[in-house]
């Protein structure tokens, strides 16, 4: 069996299950945001449940709209908090104690090697990253799930990537992703278990894995994973007592497809507007001027991340003409990145630091984009209005790139400056 | 359950931020999501159709974001129900449990333009263009997955078959 295969058959109470097999499944955590909450606890209510099914096993993250952007995103952060206070939720994080719910959950040990996470959010497949099984549904399936602890799945194929030899400088794991999705397109996955392996991934810092299995869903994947090794392991000793069920796929399990990807030759790469697939090499953008860069998100946000764009920015200054946003992804990715005078080297490069939360990247609030406008910005999406007008574009890059796009006021590379 | 509608013809990867922006999504009443409706793509989508007028879009429609608000939208604005070549997971599971009836062919997808009248029958999969006369089958879909769909959606089928007690 694959790495998933043995996550869901032992969740499932079974020994062997297959591509194609429908199973129950028990959830170790389940989350819902600002957004998809409120809607789920209708459903929770509708449906006639008076208790969740364990207080400590649901995640209520308020960062889509918060800190509230207006009465009527205070309204449905209000509703989570409520809910939260009435059925002892135990991990709902006020703003002031909270960040990005795919920052948040790795970063206080909520998810480990082996867990199934079930989210009402569609990045919820970036515990992958952890070597746990992870899926993003709607809310209905959320609200059923808050009163069961259960719900059906059928078991994907899985389609295995193996990344082979070394990464040119400035090249990632969101560089390495974006290539895959420009391979396979946005439906390349649709259905499909998503396995992320070869030494490349093992060199691969845990911020840079969750960059990875993030953005798994847009192919389409219903979750993206990557067996844990000692990265993990050392990642989760320092956040959770819990044991993992540490597992790895078979020599001989059984794939739908498997794609080697030879990384020497990929540069830093461009998703080109309105596709996340529609990916270029860097040397292949051309002359594209920006209005705004966004560095954060749950796939760009962490302190990793806000290190290399400080690198990059350190004495340097954003253009005349352009605006650098910064968000980090947690209360204490933003504390460390004071500690480590990031925030500093940053905001003396002209950038504005946001509060934690998922910012302008859906387009709710913190640096939407008029018509017309131009963004290059770390987050996942770059569709037909994602960040504010529809007549705005959005170009999705790696933090590095995105912080020189920023000094250049063009899309560029840091090799420029 | 038998359907039939006026043709809205949408392409391929028509994805959840198109069908309702995220910066319509601070509420979560169904007929304030409807207004939304499109709103990007076509501005006047929801002034110009009807009630039981149909979807028919290409490959990877609903991709993107999870938000059950996207199918909602769609169904809230009176749309009877969509024919794409295929849908995105979320959206496919989004749309049976909120009850908007939805069924994969890529034959109708190819065979259908804007303004047609077609008719669907749910049981069967069968696709009729009205104005061509061609007709199609849909991708058959297991018959409690037709149920959910015809009671409304999971939690009206919960219900309706009393499955609550048991449940929780």
């Amino acid at each position: 069996m694959t790495i998933t295969e043995k996550i869901l058959a032992r969740h499932a109470n079974r020994d062997h299950v297959s591509p194609g097999d429908l199973i129950e499944v028990n959830v170790d955590m389940a989350l819902a945001n600002d957004i998809t909450a409120p809607l789920a606890i209708k459903v929770f209510e509708e449906i006639g449940a008076r208790r969740v099914f364990d207080h400590h096993k649901i995640a209520l993250i308020p960062d889509h709209f918060v800190p509230n952007k207006d009465i009527e995103s205070a309204e449905q952060a209000k509703a989570m908090r409520e809910f939260s206070t009435q059925h002892q939720i135990e991990h709902y994080y006020e703003v002031g104690r909270s960040g990005i719910e795919h920052v948040l959950l790795p970063e206080k040990g909520l998810v480990i090697p082996g867990d199934l996470v079930i989210g009402a959010d569609s990045h919820t497949c970036t515990y992958g990253a952890l070597g746990a099984f992870s899926s993003g549904v709607g809310s209905t399936d959320l609200g059923v799930i808050m009163a069961t602890g259960k719900t059906w799945l059928k078991v994907p194929p899985t389609i295995r990537l193996e990344y082979e030899g070394s990464l040119l400088p400035w090249v990632g794991g969101k560089d390495l992703i974006l290539f895959t999705l420009g391979t396979l397109g946005v439906d390349g996955a649709n259905y499909r278990s998503l396995e992320f392996s070869g030494p490349v991934i093992g060199r691969l810092s845990m911020d840079q894995r969750f960059t990875m299995a993030n953005m798994a869903v847009e192919a389409g994947a219903k979750n993206g994973i990557i067996a844990p090794d000692e990265t993990t392991m050392a990642y989760v000793a320092q956040r959770s007592s819990r044991s993992p069920f540490v597992c790895t796929s078979d020599p001989g399990a059984d794939y739908e497809r498997v794609i080697k990807i030879q990384v020497d030759k990929i540069e830093p790469q461009v998703a080109f507007p309105h596709s996340p697939a529609n990916v270029r090499a860097l040397s292949q953008v051309g002359n594209i001027t920006v209005d705004e860069v966004f560095i954060g998100s749950c796939t760009n946000g962490r302190l990793e991340d806000l290190r290399q764009a400080a690198t990059v920015l350190r004495s340097r200054k954003v253009a005349k003409g352009t605006r650098l946003i910064v968000i980090p992804g947690s209360q204490l990715i933003y504390s460390q990145a004071i500690k480590e005078g990031i925030v500093q080297t940053l905001m003396d490069a002209g950038a504005v630091i946001g509060p934690p939360s998922c910012g302008p990247c859906l387009g709710g609030h913190l640096g939407v984009l008029a018509g017309g406008e131009r963004a290059v910005s770390t987050s996942n999406r770059n569709f037909l209005g994602r960040m504010g007008h529809p007549k705005s574009e959005v170009y999705l890059a790696n933090p590095a790139i995105a912080a020189a796009s920023a000094v250049l006021g063009r899309i560029a590379g840091p090799e420029e400056l | 359950m038998k359907l039939q509608g006026k043709v809205w013809k949408f392409g391929d990867s028509v994805d959840t931020d198109l069908i309702i922006p995220a910066r319509f999504l601070n509420v979560s009443d169904k007929d304030e999501l409807a207004k939304s409706c499109f709103v990007d793509l076509r501005s006047d989508f929801i002034s110009t159709i009807n009630p039981g007028d149909i979807i028919v879009a290409g490959e990877n429609f609903g991709c993107g974001s999870s938000r059950e608000h996207a199918p909602l939208a769609i169904k809230s604005a009176g749309i009877g129900g969509i024919i794409a070549e295929s849908f995105a997971r979320i959206f496919y599971r989004n749309a049976f449990n909120i009850g908007l009836p939805i069924l994969e062919s890529k034959e109708a997808s190819a065979g259908i333009e804007e303004g047609n009248r077609v008719s669907l029958n749910l049981a069967t999969g069968e696709i009729v263009n009205l104005d061509t006369g061609e007709q199609f089958f849909a991708k058959p879909v297991p018959d409690f997955m037709r149920e959910i769909v015809e009671a409304g959606g999971l939690v009206a089928y919960v219900k309706k078959k009393g499955l609550t007690e048991k449940a929780i």
